[in-house]
């Protein structure tokens, strides 16, 4: 029997260090680490992340698939930024880069919009990096139209699944939608030309998630994403504090998830009244841990980092 | 009719693709964070031995190939279609020129094989990684020529050509790695 861990003991150790120094990082920055339950009543309602549900004392409970909604509510409790280091769930998703339970760094900090974020998360990984790294920066639009000369604005639904079928061997796009384009385009045509530490920022208004709108073009989100040679590593949103516009969006994803066959979730109300009572403006990102130690140390697969796979 | 979903998909698995039973060679699950999650896999046709690509959303189901690796027994050739017996079951199987390929070079009666089955039916031959073989034809053997190096061509009793060094000789018995269609060494009668 194969008892041993799937990490060497030399990478644990380099976990270890990295969280060290991130302690170290946020604590000289003023950030407050916190921990919320990764056990909850309501999860995320996002069409495309599954949470793992689990039956507690007679009631339903969700293995959580980020901090975010528990850490607004320390937010909107007046905590003032805030970072922590967690596991999270996602239900179905396994990979050489994904693990159903993995390890998230998320933080908020108040003030900031999600350009002062970026240029934070340059700061950390520079701290934590064993060489030299350079950070580019492009937006959603501008990323599709240089690698796939598409522009997203203007293309039709047609033209974006014919792009699918193009650039994507074997994609059979004619059930998917605009979004789903979007994502199959990004992630399987585009990423993997994508080289170094690039921030993409920008995203359609559609994938806004938990972002705020553009004060300057309200078709696109103040969302960003961090990949490293086309590896997705960190999600940052200007966050959206208006707690009706939350509610409806909240809304929008069930109303979407019962078109596709898929369980409507409940609504967290308690975040809703967070938001209700007013949360500073902030800014927040996610960034996946297990991944960044697979870049720090020059591993391919997220089974050389995990401790234990079954 | 069974079926796998993509989050059963894994090297080895056979699946049927337009028609065709299929095995997959790689998958690989990739999703942005907030979007929407893909299979990519590679597949191999195992009737006309094509790759091909395909990108499935995760969470779609495909039906399974009735497919089957076993161990048979090869018997012999009507010239037409090459005959194998199940060693258990003493069944017979007969696998036609594009089921058997260019296994068809290496079969020598008695040797065990792995035929793949598609609905009971043989589909592909893979010969055993090494078989022994004698040569019915090569040019003569030069005297005392065994250590250096240079080969020539023989032709094998089962009509193979291989290269074997200048010293052997027509009725000798050699052994060939089926994979690389190299010679490997002579085999003491």
């Amino acid at each position: 029997m194969n008892w041993q861990p799937c990490a060497s003991l030399e990478v644990i150790r380099q976990r270890a260090r990295i969280y060290k120094q991130i302690r170290a990082f946020f604590d000289t920055r003023g950030c407050l680490e916190v921990d919320t339950p990764l056990m909850m009543p309501t999860t995320n309602t996002d069409l495309n992340i599954g949470s793992i549900p689990v039956a507690q004392g007679g009631r339903n409970m969700y293995l959580q698939t980020s901090p975010e909604y528990a850490m607004k509510r320390l937010l909107a409790a007046g905590s003032g930024s805030i970072f922590q280091i967690c596991h999270a769930f996602r239900e179905g998703e396994a990979g050489r880069l994904h693990n159903p339970e993995f390890n998230l760094l998320e933080w908020y900090r108040v003030g900031y919009d999600y350009r002062q974020l970026m240029n934070e998360i340059e700061l950390l990984i520079t701290t934590l990096s064993l060489s030299q790294c350079s950070f580019s920066r492009i937006s959603y639009r501008e990323l599709f139209r240089g690698a796939l000369e598409l522009d997203i604005e203007q293309a039709t639904l047609a033209e974006l699944r014919r792009c699918c079928e193009q650039r994507v061997a074997g994609a059979d796009a004619a059930d998917l939608d605009t979004d789903q384009c979007l994502d199959l385009l990004l992630a399987a045509a585009i990423a993997p030309t994508m080289q170094g530490y690039q921030f993409v920022y920008d995203y359609p208004i559609s994938q806004a998630a938990l972002a705020r709108a553009s004060g300057v073009d309200a078709s696109v989100a103040e969302r960003f994403e961090l990949f490293h040679d086309g590896i997705e590593l960190a999600n940052g949103f200007s966050e959206l504090t208006d707690a009706a516009e939350q509610r409806a969006r909240f809304e929008r994803d069930n109303l979407a998830r019962r078109e596709r066959g898929l369980p409507e979730l409940e609504i967290d109300e308690h975040l809703l009244a967070a938001l209700e009572s007013g949360m500073e403006d902030c800014a927040g990102v996610a960034l996946g841990l297990d991944r960044l130690l697979m870049i720090l140390l020059d591993l391919d697969s997220i089974d050389q980092v995990l401790t234990f796979r079954d | 009719m069974a079926s796998y979903s993509t989050n059963e998909f894994r090297s080895g698995l056979k699946i049927m693709m337009d028609g065709d039973p299929c095995a997959i060679i790689e998958n690989e699950f990739v999703k942005p964070g907030k979007g929407q999650a893909f299979n990519r896999v590679k597949i191999r046709n195992l009737k006309t031995g094509r790759v091909l690509d395909k990108t499935f959303k995760s969470g779609e189901s495909v039906d399974a190939a009735d497919v089957i690796d076993t161990e048979m027994q090869y018997l012999y050739t009507d010239g037409e279609f090459w005959h194998f017996m199940d060693p258990q079951t003493y069944e017979q199987a007969a696998a036609d020129a594009n089921a058997v390929g260019d296994a068809s070079q290496w079969l020598k009666a008695q040797d065990t094989c792995e035929v793949t089955l598609y609905n009971g039916s043989p589909i592909g031959v893979t010969p055993p990684n090494f078989v022994e073989l004698e040569i019915t034809d090569t040019d003569p053997g030069l005297k005392g020529d065994t250590a250096q190096g240079g080969t020539k061509p023989a032709t094998l009793e089962t009509g193979a050509v291989v290269k074997v060094p200048l010293f052997l000789e027509i009725g000798e018995l050699v052994k060939v790695d089926t994979r690389s269609g190299e010679y490997m060494s002579r085999v003491k009668k």
